[in-house]
């Protein structure tokens, strides 16, 4: 289908120009050198997250106890939302491939149609992540840090209790901030209370009381670059830049997508006489799905 | 070559079908974590987190090859594509992650 776009004389001697060993058009081929080099990047950043987990493999928080909610659903959801947003975008894919496939075909009219539901996908995907983001930068029930930076949790029995709820307050109505001595002082109140680890120990209310007074630096509420209520510090970091970093192609390729649609409308490529350009962009999406596989297995899964 | 130039478009939703039942089966998977999967340690991780990876690269695999159209490309050009990623990939994983594994005994 691109074998038009190759204008050598295939029959030339090679040192002619003759050879197309590749059989690819100049342009796809630079897109796919690109690729290559995004996908070291990914890899680079995917292996150093690996490298910090492995390292504090006792304490990482674990993503069932962080990513766990849903937009207008009460109560504790692990991986649902995550799993919408993978639909979101293998659904875009395949609107991408009926665009690309059309294109091929020629046909002006539904190479608008699925390209235009592409961008639908690529901003609703981008609206989730946002939610993502504001729910993780909000944070959910608190966690108190130790002296020495470790984070540690309330527990009520087996179950996460809020910091909030604690302190009486609705973690929604403004900004809060807790002194350690006014939480210990409240979670003295009630006996059901104790505290666990970053390692997932759980300690006895005495216990947790003594590790308390002795040992509690602050209480942190939701997540920033210095600190997180979830565990070691890095988590948030490499949240931020890995997730941010994709989610940055992701717009990238909104705003590219946005052009080709108005190209398309405007009959740049029917003039041209082929639509290698949505195919080229194509692969670039492609791509934006192929990491998020990635992302979600590792950030969310494992 | 001939999926593309019959006229319907089955081959793309058989590829989308697939990986919307990975991710769903993957999804299930992380919700219920079978027993067996999570206490079986192998190569310093869970045996479920090698299914994770393995159901990923297939993800992959299906994504490259068809949607991306890698498959049907030229050898040459597929190869060139592919082997940096075989190569470099897995040692960058080999030295980073065994580092990894070291530094947590370090500390």
């Amino acid at each position: 289908m691109a074998d038009n776009l190759i204008q050598n004389d295939m029959n030339a001697p090679a040192w002619l120009g003759g050879d197309v060993p590749y059989k690819a058009s100049y342009g796809k081929l630079m897109m796919w050198f690109f690729l290559i080099t995004d996908t070291l990047t990914f890899s680079a950043f995917l292996t150093a997250y690996g490298f910090s987990r492995f390292k504090y493999q006792d304490i990482w928080p674990v993503p069932e106890d962080v990513f766990t909610h849903f937009p207008f659903l009460h109560g504790e959801h692990p991986l649902l939302f995550v799993a919408l947003m993978t639909f979101i975008l293998i659904m875009s894919s395949v609107t991408m491939v009926l665009a690309v496939n059309y294109g091929h075909k020629k046909e002006k009219n539904k190479v608008i149609l699925w390209l235009s539901l592409t961008i639908i996908g690529g901003i609703m995907f981008l609206s989730s992540q946002a939610w993502e983001w504001g729910h993780f930068i909000h944070g959910d029930s608190g966690g108190i840090q130790l002296k020495n930076t470790e984070v540690v949790h309330v527990y009520n029995s087996n179950n996460r209790s809020s910091i909030y709820e604690i302190m009486n307050v609705d973690s929604h109505d403004g900004h809060h901030h807790f002194e350690v001595e006014e939480f210990i002082e409240k979670f003295s109140a009630d006996q059901d209370l104790g505290i666990r680890l970053a390692d997932r120990t759980f300690l006895n209310h005495s216990e947790s009381l003594v590790l308390l007074e002795e040992k509690g630096n602050a209480i942190l509420l939701g997540a920033n670059l210095k600190n997180n209520e979830y565990g070691q510090s890095l988590f948030a970091d490499y949240f931020f830049f890995i997730t941010g970093f994709h989610g940055f192609h992701v717009f990238s390729g909104v705003v590219l997508l946005i052009i080709l649609l108005i190209n398309t409308i405007k009959g740049t490529y029917e003039k041209r006489g082929h639509y290698e350009m949505v195919e080229k962009i194509g692969l670039y999406w492609h791509f934006v799905d192929l990491v998020w596989v990635f992302v979600f297995t590792f950030f969310y899964l494992v | 070559m001939s999926e593309e130039n019959s006229n319907s478009n089955w081959w793309i939703w058989k590829v989308f079908w697939i990986l919307l039942g990975l991710t769903a089966f993957e999804v299930g998977l992380g919700m219920y974590k079978p027993e067996f999967l999570v206490n079986t340690q192998f190569l310093g991780t869970k045996l479920l987190n090698h299914v994770f990876i393995i159901l990923t690269l297939v993800k992959a695999g299906y994504i490259v090859l068809v949607f991306m159209h890698l498959g049907f490309e030229q050898g040459s050009l597929k190869w060139t594509i592919l082997l940096p990623a075989f190569v470099l990939v897995p040692y960058l994983l080999f030295i980073i992650l065994s580092e990894g594994a070291h530094a947590y005994l370090m500390i």
